[in-house]
């Protein structure tokens, strides 16, 4: 009782993520919405109401936000758990990709963090989205499923055959360190990896953590690696005001401030809508990092 | 012929721009006249006695408690509430057109078909007064019912969200091969959201077997028709042909005519998975809420007439009487009980207690994150150590 529909969902998607899916499953079941965000979120709503699977893709987080007000999931609140619409998950692509400008590349994931009742799950790599996706999938509340189309085509991996879900709500330590914790999240880790390693040729030992679900987030592991290290850095391509980096700083502030040596730091994207030409100045680069 | 891939259609010569006027207005489906007499011609739907009768003491009920409790809002005993005042017969008649299987995603004034599904007095009144036993919890404002046993999806306030649910609940109903369609209702005010328009175009293009009520009642709040939509033909003809939907315009204050359209439309819709939609053509007699004084933008005798010479109810009473299902004393005897069984509802609602504070926690999500236990604990932390009047119980 799982359905995949969205925009160009049937011939396999524009990033084929959807490929082949119409041929085994059928028409009926893997389909295309008329161009309407608002409307096949709502959609989705209405399926996953009646119980099934409504698995629903939003062509770009770009796009997403017709559909926010569908988005905000007070559906089994305010019925008092008589309905619940927790069989949707909303996939969409989010992120830089090199040439996407304004509206190809927006990281939208610090709206819907605000939302009570939501879930928000960002993989950094293909063997963490299929066991992060089949979890958000089989969660019983509604997910916003954030995937970082720069990592479609570049990033490579042994995906595991077979079922297999990874737990939400629990971040990733991915590499160990205890001279300053780094929290980040999909494609951005690969920055921050990168940066790490260019710390440590100068001595600095680098604990890197993925939050992989930003709500509800994992606190008490970054809390555990702060109290270690002492200081933080928090980095997101979303414009840092107002982006996801400041609930964690200002948690971690709460919780750390004794431990704290030096100040949360957070390196993000600028206040600007995403530039085309500007690109590379405005993400924050693993220059930015290391700097910081 | 010309082909292209959005539409074959005959070419022409003629360079000739449509106006949108061109057409006739759409006829209004109605079979009583405005004194309940059968109009000529007319074929009455398949109504019994004990039908008949039970639709009018629906539309009696509602209409006492509407008036009851619109005065307790007043009063203070509750903070808000909405009538459904001059369409009750819309209400009621279209409900008893559907099965209990068929799912209803309402709006927020279509309170008489949740009465006529079974929703007690008792669940009215628990709602409204949010106590422990309402609906909802008491997270809502009053009105805001729903019932998982009744298919009568909660009512939320934001206007036309509940259109494209409606068209993803009767995809599923399809794809289950149930007999069954969704029903979703909304005003003249909701077919200007956007959502009313992604769920008729959805509806229609992915084939899903649901009714689209709309309650043309002239007002959204103080904003009438005129000023909602442009054309004459307006709701129907926009979303029937607009978007390839059956549709028809029915008199909605005639309970025959609403019956037997919606009987006939979710034939279809059923039967060959289909959307239809019925614009309902009505009156909003009462205020749009108890937050609202519409004398304010219409006159008194605009309420007034559509309030005693265009009431529903008493047109569907003439009818009865007609037939001999109705009499005068029968009415003093409904009326009198229905009176006694509403107050008693707000007696007893009245006295419960609320709900408890961890329902303020609860049903965020399927279970409590840790977030929540936090903030759960610091509350009551800070509720034990500050006056009574904060304590929870």
């Amino acid at each position: 009782r799982a359905y995949v529909f969205g925009e160009d969902v049937k011939f396999g998607g524009v990033f084929r993520c959807t490929s082949g899916l119409a041929d085994a499953f059928g028409t009926h079941r893997v389909f295309n919405t008329p161009l309407c965000e608002q409307g096949l979120v709502g959609f989705g709503i209405g399926l996953a109401a009646m119980g099934n699977r409504a698995i629903a893709e939003i062509q770009f987080g770009d796009y997403i936000f017709p559909a926010f007000d569908q988005a905000t999931a007070k559906f089994r609140y305010r019925s008092g758990n008589a309905f619940n619409c927790g069989g949707l998950t909303v996939r969409s692509p989010y992120g830089a990709v090199g040439h996407g400008g304004h509206y190809h590349s927006q990281s939208p994931e610090a709206f819907f963090c605000h939302v009570p009742g939501l879930k928000v799950v960002i993989p950094r790599n293909p063997s963490q989205a299929k066991g992060l996706l089949l979890a958000s999938i089989r969660d019983p509340n509604p997910v916003i499923f954030f995937e970082p189309k720069w990592l479609y085509r570049l990033s490579v991996d042994e995906v595991p055959e077979g079922d297999y879900m990874l737990p939400l709500s629990k971040a990733e330590v991915i590499r160990e360190g205890t001279d300053i914790t780094l929290v980040a999240w999909g494609a951005q880790l690969a920055v921050m990896q990168q940066a790490c390693a260019e710390a440590e040729k100068e001595g600095i030992s680098c604990e890197l953590i993925d939050l992989r679900t930003l709500i509800p987030w994992d606190k008490e592991l970054v809390e555990a690696s702060v109290n270690k290290t002492g200081k933080l850095i928090v980095s997101h391509e979303a414009p840092v005001t107002g982006g996801f980096g400041a609930e964690i700083a200002a948690t971690i502030a709460e919780r750390c401030f004794l431990r704290l040596e030096a100040p949360i730091a957070r390196v993000c994207g600028l206040d600007t809508p995403f530039p085309l030409v500007f690109e590379p100045f405005y993400m924050p680069t693993a220059n930015k990092v290391s700097m910081a | 012929m010309l082909d292209f891939p959005g539409a074959k259609a005959a070419f022409t010569s003629r360079m000739e721009f449509i106006s949108p006027n061109a057409a006739e207005a759409v006829p209004c489906f109605r079979i009583l006249d405005d004194l309940g007499r059968a109009l000529d011609g007319s074929d009455i739907p398949e109504i019994d006695s004990s039908l008949a009768v039970k639709m009018y003491h629906t539309m009696v009920r509602l209409q006492t408690f509407d008036s009851i409790f619109y005065e307790a809002q007043r009063q203070g005993r509750i903070s808000f509430y909405l009538t459904n005042i001059g369409e009750e017969a819309l209400n009621v008649a279209s409900a008893a057109a559907l099965t209990k299987d068929d799912v209803v995603f309402p709006q927020y004034r279509e309170h008489g078909v949740l009465m006529w599904r079974g929703f007690t007095l008792d669940e009215f009144a628990n709602q409204c007064f949010s106590n422990e036993d309402g609906h909802g919890k008491g997270r809502q404002m009053p009105i805001h019912y729903g019932s998982e046993k009744l298919n009568y999806f909660t009512i939320s306030s934001p206007i036309a969200t509940q259109l494209p649910h409606a068209v993803g609940a009767a995809y599923g109903l399809k794809m289950d091969r149930k007999n069954a369609c969704a029903v979703t209702y909304f005003g003249d005010g909701g077919s200007s959201e956007g959502d009313f328009h992604a769920a008729c175009n959805f509806a229609a293009v992915l084939e899903a077997p649901v009714l689209f009520v709309c309650r043309n009642n002239g007002y959204a709040i103080s904003t009438p028709a005129c000023e909602q939509y442009k054309g004459k033909h307006a709701i129907q003809l926009l979303a029937g042909r607009g978007y390839g939907m059956t549709s028809i315009r029915v008199d909605g204050n005639d309970a025959l005519a609403v019956f037997k359209a919606v009987s006939a439309a979710r034939k279809l819709a059923v039967e060959q998975s289909k959307p239809v939609l019925i614009e309902a053509m009505t009156y909003r007699v009462g205020h749009h809420s108890t937050s609202d004084d519409s004398t304010k933008y219409r006159s008194g005798e605009e309420i007034a007439h559509w309030r005693s010479v265009r009431d529903p109810v008493l047109r569907f009473r003439r009818w009865l009487e007609s037939n001999a299902w109705w009499s005068v004393e029968d009415e003093k005897e409904l009326r009198g009980a229905a009176r006694k069984e509403v107050i008693s509802a707000m007696n007893q609602a009245e006295k419960k207690n609320k709900p408890p504070l961890s329902e303020l926690f609860t049903d965020v999500y399927d279970t409590l994150p840790r977030n929540l236990l936090e903030q759960e604990a610091t509350l009551r932390d800070t509720v034990s150590k500050n006056p009574p009047s904060l304590a929870p119980h």
